[in-house]
């Protein structure tokens, strides 16, 4: 049976007939349809609590006012120009600074992951700063940089480095030996080997760690905001509840959600394309 | 002159850590092998499993250099890797991101090859190990059987002097090997490289080798080298049930066996100190 197999010209049966495909198109089409419409629901619901609770007084409407309350809170902003504004402060620091630890992070990850003595120099050094948590250090980098834009892109930068710079060394690492070997086999300069066969391997890992970094980069500048900022998301949402402008912070909130499932879609969208060739998981 | 591949007097020493203590002891892998293959012939080296087939292999790729002694190649000492020799290894070795046909592109790379030349050389040899029409799957999206056949074609498309093969089949399933193997003497006899093919399954020997050199167990050494004789192998209905077959395989399954008892008696060894 196997032997069958291995001819290619038996193999043809493996391969989609034309007869079936538009079938499987319109299955696949139901599926995504079924799955978005989950998704849509799961957030109605969730809406719909919102919307309801604070109206039959199950929760302190004050504290949380109802979803359409906020929206309309949300409108104004959005009209006033303020969340645009704010967004588009939070939005310069965090892609700043993110943008900034990728530029930085992964050529020295693959520096470090490539050239062994230096990443066992560097270990230790590394293993203490990754355990330090960024905000930890806010206090540091408002010292040293004061509290203008200085401090905040770069405790953005710094916290959006450590999951790149240790992500890009395990994916160096974790190359596979026999990649290696077949690339020696072959003469392959070490800038051709680098540019062939390590750096095409270190891209799945590489953006798992810009991933995380994303998600960290909006975390830690809204921390910094809150802590002293003039303008941001972060600022925004802190001033809005200190002024007991409660529905408007919850538009600052919502807007902030928005902005990071967005960044982070972007990102699996990217890392998508970069690595269509991997092996489909569960598939 | 002289063979196109010469082992002379090669030995293979380790340093290995002593356990519990900082000394280094060495250790010899392979012992003093002399060997000569000609051009275009099809070699195969048996030998229990740790007796220092890879190393040999890899001594003959420049992965490695040797303790002692020297290799040639058309008389020419051999000092480190180059696409002369081309290796296929056990575990195929493919590009994940790459298709097939961007594998075998992988190997041209390599070579001064032109870049518009590439596509359609890769699709020659893709052709050539019988996957035409598979030139845009990904290696997940192939067969075992198949990967190692973009794997030879890669190999083959730099077209290297010599064929250097570790256990290329171990992995396969008992009848995609036989059919690979067919496949393998069939592209051998069209292209007349020279291959060196390692393997430890005594029939796969017998099929594929015009020499079959048997090893000692460790340190590896070479015990007895036998010539095979079965006439056009691709000919005939089924080579593997003949007579001589048999006989061959017998005489090399003699020479086999004291070597395996020995190599299970080291490893026991080894466990028990
Ligand atoms: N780099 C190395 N360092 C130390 N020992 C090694 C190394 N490579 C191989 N060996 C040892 O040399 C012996 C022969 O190995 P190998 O050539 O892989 O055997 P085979 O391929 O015949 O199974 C084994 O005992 C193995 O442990
Ligand atoms: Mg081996």
């Amino acid at each position: 049976m196997t032997a069958l197999l291995e001819t290619p010209s038996a193999t043809v049966d493996r391969t989609t007939p034309a007869a079936s495909r538009p079938r499987r198109a319109v299955s696949r089409l139901a599926d995504a349809v079924l799955t978005g419409l989950g998704k849509v629901v799961a957030v109605a619901a969730l809406l719909v609590v919102w919307e309801v609770a604070p109206r039959l007084g199950l929760v302190d409407a004050t504290f949380l006012p109802p979803f359409t309350t906020v929206a309309v809170s949300w409108w104004d902003l959005l009209v006033s120009g303020k969340l645009l504004d704010n967004t588009q402060a939070s939005l310069v620091r965090s892609l700043s600074g993110f943008g900034l630890a990728v530029a930085a992070a992964v050529p020295l990850g693959l520096l470090i992951g490539w050239y062994k003595p230096v990443a066992t120099l560097l270990s230790p050094l590394l293993e203490v700063f990754r355990n330090t948590a960024a905000l930890a250090l806010l206090p540091v980098f408002v010292l040293l940089l004061g509290i203008g834009e200085t401090s905040k892109i770069a405790i953005v930068f710094y916290a959006c480095t450590w999951p790149i710079l240790l992500n890009t060394i395990s994916a160096v690492r974790a190359v596979d030996p026999t990649l290696l070997r077949l690339a020696r086999s072959m003469d392959l300069n070490g800038f051709r080997l680098f540019q062939k066969v390590i750096l095409p391997a270190a891209v799945p890992t590489v953006f798992t760690g810009i991933r995380l970094a994303g998600a960290l980069s909006i975390l830690v500048l809204v921390a910094a905001e809150m802590v002293g900022a003039k303008a941001g998301l972060g600022y925004l949402i802190n001033a809005s509840q200190f002024n007991f402008a409660i529905p408007q912070m919850y538009a600052g909130i919502i807007t902030l959600s928005a902005i990071g499932v967005l960044f982070n879609q972007v990102l699996v969208g990217l890392e998508r394309r970069f690595t269509s060739w991997r092996v489909p998981v569960g598939a | 002159m002289s063979a196109h591949i010469a082992f002379r007097g090669v030995s293979k020493r380790f340093q290995v850590k002593v356990r519990g203590s900082r000394q280094h002891s060495e250790f010899t892998a392979v012992d003093t092998v002399d060997l000569d293959v000609e051009r275009g012939e099809f070699v195969v080296l048996v030998g229990p499993s740790g007796c220092g087939k890879s190393t040999l292999l890899d001594l003959l790729g420049g992965l490695t250099e040797p303790s002692e002694g020297e290799i040639l190649l058309d008389g020419r000492r051999i000092t480190g890797p180059g696409l002369d020799r081309g290796i296929v290894f056990q575990q195929y070795a493919l590009l994940p991101w790459r298709t097939a046909q961007g594998n075998v592109e992988f190997g041209l790379e390599a070579t001064g090859v032109p870049r518009r030349h590439r596509a359609e050389r890769a699709r020659e040899f893709l052709d050539l190990v019988g996957l035409t029409g598979f030139e845009d799957r990904h290696p997940h999206q192939l067969s075992g059987g198949m990967r190692q056949r973009v794997a030879i074609a890669r190999s083959l498309a730099y077209d290297p002097q010599v064929l250097l093969m570790d256990e290329p089949f171990a992995a396969l399933d008992a009848q995609t090997r036989e059919s690979m193997q067919d496949e393998l003497l069939r592209i051998w006899q069209r292209t007349g490289k020279t291959v060196v093919f390692i393997t430890h399954s005594i029939d796969e020997a017998v099929h594929l080798g015009q020499r079959v050199v048997v090893l000692t167990s460790r340190p590896g050494r070479v015990k007895e080298t036998v010539a095979i004789d079965l006439g056009d192998r691709t000919r005939q209905e089924d080579p593997r049930s003949s007579p001589e077959f048999a006989r061959y395989r017998h005489r090399i399954w003699d020479l086999l066996h004291d070597e395996v008892s020995r190599a299970q008696q080291q490893e026991k060894e080894v466990v028990g100190a």
